[in-house]
């Protein structure tokens, strides 16, 4: 079978990582940058994995069981204060965030 | 046939494990007590427990890497758990007081401030970007909590959201670092980055250098440095007063212990090009966050934002003592945390007796007149004013005094010159707010104002800690240059 190139994955990550980062600077709906931020901590597990498999060494892999981990508890904590917020503001959209200023 | 198993070395993490166990404590106490504040004190006697466990600790002979090489407890650590213990000991008498009058005391409060707390000591005893990683999301997360806890108030869940989205952000920047520092080196262990940087052959460092850079930016998201602060004063100003001066003193200071500890082990070695690169990266860092930060202070006419700002700047002081990569910058810049963690979070505990409402009694104009009716609290705000100023004989001083002349020692004299005229803009906006309370008539609308005693203690403990340091500096700068983390 044709042997993918470790480079390619890399290639992916990177893309990946760029898109989530640039979604989240454009995006306005909190919900969609929650999402691409899931997506640029993806784009790290790919890196890890990838050159995990590169090396034959584990610690690549064991960090991307940490990772999914921590993410899980970050949507977690963010969501439940957006639910909070949204009782307030009725919206997800962050400019509506917008009661502090100086 | 036996199983050999690691030898995990408990004892060298013993404050971080005291500190945990007393947030699952509060935790349980606080299904049985109505009354809340007594779990405010159970987690203050649990930090002065951890604070000691430290103190036996540093009187020992030295210690093993704990778990395999992951956490280290070393003179660094020590200093460090010292600051962390400092500040959320504070911090919790400051909450004690406070929370009571907005309606928020509760259990969680002081869980989640205790979590914080020992992700924090993670993160300055981590040896492996794993452990600093699990140890910077603890406390991240505690803190988004904290941040948002409030929840009847929307300038506090507004905090928590935007603390929340940027901080999740930085991490996903902190860990891509992670992953192609990994990559290049092959190892996550900041002795093994080091080792498996020196083997990169020539003309491939771009790989490395990329996440180096990732990295610092993931830190200065965490210590508020410019250009990655705008997150700073709105979530400073948003949040309960009480969690503001635990968050701009304990996550400003582990967000300083990992990235030392990183520049120096990982990529302090001589003669490489990633020390020449990241010397340049954060005294650039160093100059913006110091201007820029005073200079948006000035404008400031809110206290509580004027010290968002303020801290901004603070950071970039220390970055100062950073940059220089000697001992005597490194302690300089340990000193100057310490410094920072009495006289800020003295600073925001006179704000947070002050304050009524939601994010009300907080302007400048309210501090009119205050040495009129409340001569204590105005003589206290005096001082940590003009500590954070850098006024002699106070603690801020002389972290002030001795960053710069590391950084002069150091050859770095423009960067010296420059942090220097900042202090000197910084003056302004601290004296005013001295001008007002003293000089200015009594405004009409001044209330009652009741000091408890939990926060007489607190406001007590920051003003004699900032004096201690600014009268005696030498035994704890002793203490900060005896960290030991260049062998």
């Amino acid at each position: 079978m044709e042997h993918i190139p470790t480079t390619w994955y890399l290639l992916l990550a990177a893309i990946l990582f760029s898109i989530g980062a640039g979604g989240v600077l454009i995006r306005r709906n909190t919900l969609v940058i929650f999402m691409c931020v899931e997506m640029m901590m993806n784009a790290a597990n790919l890196t890890f994995v990838a050159f995990a498999r590169e090396f034959g060494s584990t610690t690549g892999q064991v960090f991307v069981f940490m990772v999914m981990t921590v993410a899980a508890v970050e949507v977690a904590i963010g969501l439940a204060i957006l639910v909070e917020l949204y009782r307030h503001v009725k919206s997800v959209n962050i400019d509506s965030f917008d009661s502090l200023k100086g | 046939m036996g199983i050999e198993l690691p030898s995990l070395n408990f004892g060298a993490l013993l404050p971080v494990i005291i500190v945990i166990l007393t947030s699952v404590m509060v935790l349980i106490f606080d299904l049985a007590l109505s009354d809340k504040r007594p779990l405010g004190w159970i987690s203050f006697v649990g930090l002065m427990f951890a604070g000691g466990a430290g103190w036996i600790q540093q009187s020992m002979e030295g210690f093993d890497p704990a778990f395999q090489n992951m956490a280290i407890t070393d003179g660094y650590t020590h200093f460090f758990n010292l600051i962390f213990v400092v500040g959320a000991g504070l911090s919790v008498l400051v909450a004690l007081g406070y929370l009571g009058k907005k309606g928020l005391q509760g259990g969680e409060y002081y869980a989640m401030l205790l979590l914080a707390t020992s992700g924090m000591m993670i993160m300055a005893a981590g040896t492996d970007l794993m452990i600093i990683f699990l140890g910077l999301e603890l406390m991240s997360i505690s803190l988004y909590v904290l941040a948002a806890i409030n929840r009847y108030s929307r300038a506090s869940l507004e905090a928590g959201i935007k603390y929340f989205l940027l901080g999740a952000f930085a991490s996903a920047f902190f860990l891509y670092g992670i992953a192609l520092i990994y990559g290049a080196s092959g190892s996550t262990n900041l002795n093994g980055i080091g080792e498996g940087l020196k083997a990169v052959p020539k003309g491939y460092e771009a790989l490395p250098l990329f996440g180096l850079g990732l990295l610092i930016i993931g830190f200065s998201f965490k210590i508020a440095a410019v250009p990655f602060h705008w997150w700073t004063p709105d979530v400073y100003h948003g949040a309960p007063t009480s969690v503001t001066a635990f968050m701009s003193v304990g996550a400003k200071a582990a967000g300083f212990a990992a990235l030392i500890r990183v520049l120096t082990v990982s990529f302090g070695f001589d003669g490489s090009m990633f020390a020449d690169n990241w010397h340049v990266a954060v005294a650039t860092l160093a100059v913006l966050t110091m201007t820029l930060g005073n200079l948006t202070a000035l404008a400031q006419n809110d206290v509580k934002r004027m010290l968002a700002y303020s801290s901004i700047a603070h950071a970039g002081y220390v970055l100062v003592g950073v940059v220089t990569g000697t001992e005597q910058g490194i302690s300089a810049a340990l000193f100057y945390l310490m410094a920072y963690a009495f006289m800020n979070i003295g600073a925001f505990a006179v704000i947070s007796v002050l304050e009524q409402q939601d994010a009300i009694g907080t302007n400048l104009e309210e501090y009119a007149g205050l040495a009129g009716h409340h001569r204590v609290l105005a003589m206290l705000m005096a001082i940590f004013m003009l500590s954070l100023m850098g006024f002699p004989m106070l603690g801020g001083f002389w972290g002030k005094v001795y960053v710069f002349l590391a950084a002069i020692e150091a050859g770095w004299i423009v960067l010296a010159i420059i942090a220097v005229l900042n202090s000197g803009i910084a003056a302004y906006y601290y004296l005013r707010v001295i001008v007002h309370m003293y000089m200015s008539p009594v405004s009409d609308q001044s209330h009652a104002i009741n000091l408890n005693s939990a926060m007489q203690v607190a406001l007590g403990l920051a003003a004699f800690g900032t004096i201690l340091l600014g009268v005696m500096p030498a035994r704890i700068m002793d203490l900060a240059a005896s960290s030991g983390l260049f062998g």
